[in-house]
């Protein structure tokens, strides 16, 4: 994972709370095998609205996309991640974030910061009164910079060691093998194991 | 020190605790037992794993089926739609080259990753589950901690058979009383999620308490537990108890003999303690419910069904007026609305919320002997092949063909319209499933959630109905009974 440490990039205020991961991506575009190539797929059904934020100039090659409570809610799928990665996005601003979307995040190098929704509101103001202005974020510091407004985000230590590491999950639990299989002896036999398979 | 369940079960998992303490904690290492697997969410772990020359670590505790792609008629044909059929195959292929058990289309055993686990009895009490699908909240309700990943998670899984997880809050929901007749599980969660809203659980595992949580089914535990998720919370369970067991013994993969002793001995010990806390509560009550649906298009959005179209004006927060508004139009609907008064063009019987053996059965006692509105499409797809196959040897499947509804094979099908089974732009629909958000079931389709004997009832009327206003009205209504 690439390592992350401040971005800045153009702000689009997206206005909407409870920001599901079906508009972020429809469960047609989850047929794909692949991990990548999934930008035409970002709020592919909004997109065809031609007053969708995204549509608009300068806010088309924003990288900062700051949105309403709640985002992220609904499914598990990291395609939602994945297509905000690939349309550009390297972070995502928002006062409440879905438990699920916002582990996906940290695990593919998206920054999720959580601000508070008074922040966000003076952001989306800057953004809306001058579009194309840059939002700084700033994960050393873990503040946001947007115009005149200045605001701490929040987000857990663990995943922001990792990210300014830019570390892969799996490769840090590998170091703890042992461990595992130390936990493996110990699991009682009544415990199911799916093979060999018994069927009804 | 007192425990709640859902700490019990973490407690027990622990490979490696985290170093450091409150809010610096890092995440522990938690063992999992089972990792259920479908072709969604698997494809990009099982490449990772290859590109990094990982190998599965446990294939004895993973399983895979084909659900969400598959189309639910002439399922002896290839399937049509290419990039549907490469992903089944991708799958195929996967479990092959990493020794995964697999049920395909056609098996017996095939279905919704979430129906066929507590079929096998694979999913027991006390255990650690986790799939690439956000609904895998579902296996809660036999008191195990089970909870949706990301592809990221899923090759991390596939890997390590753990999961790095930061401890969670714990938030008790207590459902006291008894539920009216033609009120049931799906009700319950559906004013559960109106009370707390999509964020209330967001941070937290749920345990659902109470007595009308203990009078319910081991299938009404899970339609409950399965819509966690829509709360926000990643997981909610249910202690369990001999409602439990008795669901639970003689299924294939249920313990035999003296590990049946051993295992009820140790599951006797998931509860909550009587002198732990929780972080946060929440009251039900249950003699009052009536039977819900949703308006709008979060699970968040719905009122009684007696109740009318809720006008933005009734919210207090701007983002709840806003989100109020903004639904409205995409629903078609006008504030003011009798919610008795919207008339639908389809019923969805099916998805992993309500799709077992007590939901069609619920479904069928209130249809049986009526005729179906004329102008309504209805569509039952059983959860599983093994669901099917039981329901036509019960001669349910001739209940609902009588009736004029297509009796469907197993899938996820029209809850999130990956196959086929779509709604066109505009059209409405009475669903089972969990999610009414903007054009899951189909572009521009309108969902509005409901339990399965509303569905039923609302196939017969046209309207979205209780089985109350059907005349003569359902013996299984007019008898006041807790189950189901």
């Amino acid at each position: 994972m690439e390592k992350f440490t401040t971005h800045t990039g153009i702000g689009v205020p997206l206005r909407q709370s409870n920001v599901d991961t079906d508009q972020i991506i429809p469960a047609v575009y989850l047929k794909r095998i692949t991990r990548t190539g999934f930008e035409d797929a970002l709020f592919s059904a909004w997109r065809k609205d031609p007053a969708f934020i995204l549509n608009q100039e300068p806010f088309s090659a924003g990288s900062v996309l700051v949105a309403g409570p709640d985002f992220g809610t609904g499914s598990s799928r990291e395609h939602a991640v994945w297509a905000l990665k690939d349309y550009g996005f390297k972070a995502v601003l928002s006062s409440r974030f879905a438990d699920i979307f916002r582990g996906n995040s940290g695990k593919q190098g998206l920054l999720a910061a959580e601000l508070a929704q008074d922040d966000i509101e003076l952001i989306w103001k800057v953004l809306e009164n001058a579009p194309g202005t840059e939002v700084k974020v700033d994960l050393v510091s873990k503040t946001v910079e947007c115009g005149n407004v200045v605001a701490p985000f929040e987000i857990d230590d663990y995943t922001r060691w990792r990210l300014l590491e830019g570390l892969d999950d799996i490769g840090l639990t590998l170091q703890h093998e042992e461990d595992i299989t130390a936990y493996e002896a110990t699991r009682p036999a009544f415990k199911p194991t799916t093979l060999p398979a018994k069927l009804s | 020190m007192a425990k709640t369940l859902a700490e019990k079960v973490w407690d027990a998992h622990v490979v490696r605790k985290g170093d450091g303490e409150g809010a610096n904690a890092q995440p522990d290492l938690l063992f999992i037992d089972l990792h259920l697997v479908h072709e969604v969410t698997s494809p990009q772990a099982f490449e990772g794993l290859r590109l990094a020359g990982r190998k599965l670590r446990r294939p004895d505790l993973t399983i895979a089926t084909e659900d969400h792609n598959t189309p639910t008629l002439a399922i002896d044909k290839p399937i049509a739609d290419l990039t549907s059929r490469t992903q089944i195959e991708t799958l195929r292929n996967n479990c092959k080259e990493f020794g995964v058990r697999l049920h395909s289309l056609g098996d017996a055993e095939q279905g919704i990753v979430h129906v066929v686990g507590p079929q096998l009895g694979l999913t027991q009490p006390g255990m650690t589950v986790v799939c690439g699908d956000s609904h895998t909240s579902t296996h809660g309700a036999f008191g195990a901690l089970a909870m949706g990943i990301g592809t990221s998670e899923v090759e991390h899984v596939m890997a390590t058979q753990t999961l790095s997880l930061k401890p969670f809050k714990t938030m008790a929901i207590n459902v006291e009383g008894t539920l009216r007749p033609g009120v049931s599980a799906k009700d319950i969660i559906l004013a559960v999620i109106a009370k707390i809203g999509t964020g209330g659980g967001q941070g937290y595992v749920l345990e659902y308490r109470g007595s009308a949580i203990r009078a319910l089914s081991m299938e009404a535990r899970m339609t409950i537990c399965n819509m966690s998720i829509e709360a926000g919370a990643r997981a909610g369970l249910v202690a369990p108890d001999q409602t439990t067991y008795d669901y639970m013994h003689g299924r294939p993969h249920a313990p035999q003999g003296a590990d049946w002793d051993a295992a009820v001995e140790y599951w006797n010990t998931l509860r909550t303690d009587d002198d732990a806390t929780f972080d946060a509560e929440v009251d039900l009550d249950a003699d009052t419910l009536e039977p819900f649906v949703t308006w709008g298009t979060n699970p968040g959005q719905g009122v009684s069904l007696s109740a009318k179209v809720p006008s933005p004006a009734d919210f207090g927060d701007e983002n709840a007026k806003a989100a109020a508004e903004r639904a409205l139009q995409y629903m078609g609907l006008e504030a003011g609305t009798p919610m008795k008064d919207i008339r639908v063009d389809t019923v969805f019987l099916g998805s992993c919320t309500n799709s077992r053996m007590e939901d069609l059965r619920a479904a069928a006692d209130i249809i049986r002997g009526r005729t179906k509105d004329p102008d309504i499409r209805m569509l039952v797809v059983p959860g599983s092949a093994r669901v099917r196959l039981e329901a036509e040897a019960e001669g349910l499947d001739k209940v609902f063909t009588d009736f004029g509804a297509e009796w469907r094979f197993a899938g996820c099908s029209m809850c999130l319209g990956m196959n086929p089974d779509q709604l066109e732009v505009g059209e409405r629909c009475a669903s089972t499933s969990n999610r009414n958000f903007e054009g899951r079931q189909g572009k521009g389709g309108r969902t509005h959630l409901v339990s399965p004997v509303v569905a039923a009832a609302t196939a017969v009327r046209g309207t979205l109905s209780s089985p109350s206003d059907l005349d003569p009205v359902p013996e299984a209504v007019s008898r006041r009974t807790a189950a189901v």
